[in-house]
């Protein structure tokens, strides 16, 4: 059988200036969608997207443990977060900080994930709520995708201008 | 940390709930102030104010029809915003886009392994 390449695309929505939500269904049962959003190995295979390869997936499945991911972007660019487990509700809701790593967003200034998986009829729908303490560490949040995104279009240009001289 | 003018971008003054909600109900098309006063439930010199905001950014326009003042959405002034949050998603969508791959592994593992994924 040919595998299910897309589902979809995922939405996201500003409920407030200091939240994020993105959600998206799955085509398979929740206890697998929890599997990859919490296996180590599995997560290295998805969560860099399309944007480089994922060098570090750490997680400490517990509350109080630790989490980690760092991603190397096709440019050498890294981009890199990290957390703590608040509250494990095994295949249903998993509440952790984030703190993205970059110099300018000192310590604390993090935010709070909320993640809940909700099957019906086999079908699981992710919701992922990014809860920040104020509307500038939500921007910051959600520009820190496109860094990354600029990164691949500096070095589409960078290669781009080789070949034309 | 000081907030930037509201005014200084269509990000700064569509973070405002109420210019939000303002901008909601001119996306079902034009309308006068009084309108928007009644379906707000705001008093008519705050939705001035939010709607002299939003027109400074240029996210609304104004037209003048006998004696009322019409106010209508300016999409184009919102794409910077759009834009932005289009982008966020994608990288989200090609994350999950991934994922289905992996799921699609663990639901093949799981069918020839019976109960146990190990």
């Amino acid at each position: 059988m040919a595998p299910v390449t897309s589902s979809g695309t995922a939405t996201v929505t500003l409920p407030t200036d200091e939240q994020i939500l993105i959600t998206r269904e799955f085509d398979a049962p929740k206890q697998l969608v929890y599997k990859a959003w919490t296996t180590p190995e599995l997560v290295k295979r998805w969560w860099s997207g399309h944007q480089g390869e994922v060098t570090v997936a750490e997680i400490d499945l517990r509350v109080g443990g630790m989490w980690r991911y760092v991603m190397v972007a096709d440019g050498g660019f890294e981009v890199a977060f990290h957390g703590e487990y608040r509250e494990i509700v095994p295949n249903e809701r998993i509440v952790s900080t984030q703190v993205y790593e970059v110099p300018e967003a000192p310590e604390g200034e993090g935010a709070l994930n909320i993640v809940t998986f909700t099957e019906l009829d086999g079908r699981t729908t992710l919701s992922l709520l990014v809860q920040t303490g104020s509307k500038e560490v939500r921007d910051a949040l959600m520009s820190s995708g496109m860094e990354v995104g600029m990164q691949e279009q500096m070095d589409v240009l960078e290669q781009l201008a080789i070949s034309l001289r | 940390m000081a907030r930037a003018a509201t005014t200084a971008d269509a990000f700064n003054a569509v973070a405002e709930p109420r210019r939000r909600q303002i901008l909601d109900v001119l996306a079902g098309g034009e309308r006068p102030v009084n309108d928007l006063v009644g379906l707000l439930g705001l008093a008519q010199p705050q939705v001035s104010k939010h709607l002299r905001v939003l027109r400074e950014v240029g996210a609304v326009d104004v037209r003048d029809e006998g004696r009322q003042r019409l106010y209508r959405l300016n999409g184009h002034a919102l794409k910077p915003i759009h834009d932005w949050v289009k982008r966020y998603e994608r990288s989200w969508t090609e994350r999950f886009d991934r994922l289905d791959v992996v799921l699609e592994d663990l639901k093949q593992k799981e069918k020839g392994d019976g109960a146990s994924d190990e």
